[in-house]
């Protein structure tokens, strides 16, 4: 019991430590610590990252309560929520506090410049992981064809899309 | 000490509200903030928020939870940064653990199957999309598609860790960082005028 929220942590504080730039470049962060230890399928995780769109809060705390809850009850899902806000607590008490001195820096601006590509690269290696398990049958390239032409072609709101891809689900699939 | 109270409880339903109606992202609850923090409470002067959010981002982590936490601090110190990312984190954490519970009893049902099957390649346009509009942001040269590519191809088909790769990129930036501040110095000593007889 105690390892296992042992682990639970260890794995969610790296991914609150290495989580630049939030939301979906950090699914591939968690992705590769699920992998690690085994604890969800993908096909799981993919199902938490739809939930983690359609109800309030950051994926990497969604995906915090869920795994750890899976893995190991209510102990579990509060310390791996805690894990994945620990680093940034700390991180940004240094910078609220030193925030004076911080602000406009030559070496943030740098940092940002040359994570950005990164970041990008881990979104896109996120959606080919993603893809891997998802995209399976015509049906499910039909479904991802539309979905790309109403996010870029509509202003419909994406946990709308969600919806109407769960309910084609169900006419398709049924 | 009265008055430190009463701003902690309001502080608390401030970020409970926000986190219980972001959806879509912690780049949503932007406005959300500014409406609470700017024009509501007048807490905070509109220079000084956008300041801070930009430098939020800095800083690994959901962007929502980093954004509770600098201004919970900025307003009350530790206790205000407690208080602002318990508070915004609290109502997703109820949300998914009744979500889990429920899922522990209902996955496998064919129904709950189908919809699942349906959304899955959905969220595939969410991220593609999501990459897609954060490309737009960068100024691409040869080296920066290259970089991207390269980064993609470790991560996708070499399996390696995405936490070496930010790591690599944070040590290279650091060295650049360290060069590029050394040469600055070089330069500033180059362009000083030696007066005769003054000591070097």
């Amino acid at each position: 019991m105690f390892n296992i929220l042992f682990s639970l942590f260890i794995s969610f504080f790296k991914i609150g430590l290495f989580g630049f730039g939030g939301g979906y470049a950090m699914i591939s962060l968690i992705q590769n610590e699920l992998k690690l230890h085994g604890w969800l399928s993908l096909e799981e995780f993919v199902n938490i990252i739809a939930i983690a769109e359609m109800t309030p809060g950051p994926i990497a705390i969604n995906s915090g309560t869920y795994v750890g809850f899976k893995v190991s009850g209510l102990a579990g899902s509060i310390v791996a929520t805690i894990a994945v806000v620990v680093p940034s607590f700390i991180l940004v008490l240094l910078l609220a506090h030193f925030y004076d001195r911080v602000r406009g820096s030559d070496y943030i601006i740098r940092l940002l410049l040359y994570l950005r590509p990164i970041l990008i690269a881990l979104v896109f290696a996120a959606a080919i992981s993603v893809a891997r398990t998802s995209i399976i049958d015509f049906k499910s390239i039909m479904i991802l064809l539309a979905a790309l032409f109403l996010l870029h072609r509509t202003r419909i709101h994406p946990v709308m899309i969600i919806i109407l891809a769960g309910v084609s689900g169900v006419f398709l699939y049924g | 000490m009265q008055k430190k109270a009463a701003k902690l409880v309001k502080l608390f339903t401030i970020f409970f509200r926000i986190g219980l109606f972001t959806f879509g992202g912690g780049f949503a609850m932007i406005p959300l903030i500014r409406r609470e923090f700017v024009d509501k409470q007048g807490w905070i002067d509109e220079e000084r928020f956008i300041d801070a959010i930009s430098v939020t981002q800095t800083v690994p982590g959901a962007v929502a939870i980093n954004l509770s936490i600098f201004f919970g601090y900025r307003l009350l110190g530790l206790a205000g940064a407690f208080t602002a990312a318990f508070a915004v984190a609290l109502p997703s954490f109820l949300i998914i653990l009744g979500i889990a519970a429920f899922f522990n009893n209902f996955s496998g049902h064919p129904l709950i199957d189908n919809i699942f099957r349906g959304i899955r390649p959905a969220i595939v346009a969410l991220i593609l999309y999501g990459g897609y509009q954060l490309s737009k942001s960068v100024k691409w040269t040869g080296s920066l598609v290259m970089t991207t590519v390269l980064a993609l191809m470790a991560v996708s088909l070499l399996n390696i860790s995405p936490v070496i790769i930010i790591f690599i990129v944070l040590l290279v930036s650091f060295i650049s960082h360290l060069l590029r501040a050394g040469r600055i110095v070089l330069d500033e000593d180059r362009q000083k005028p030696v007066k005769e007889g003054q000591d070097v």
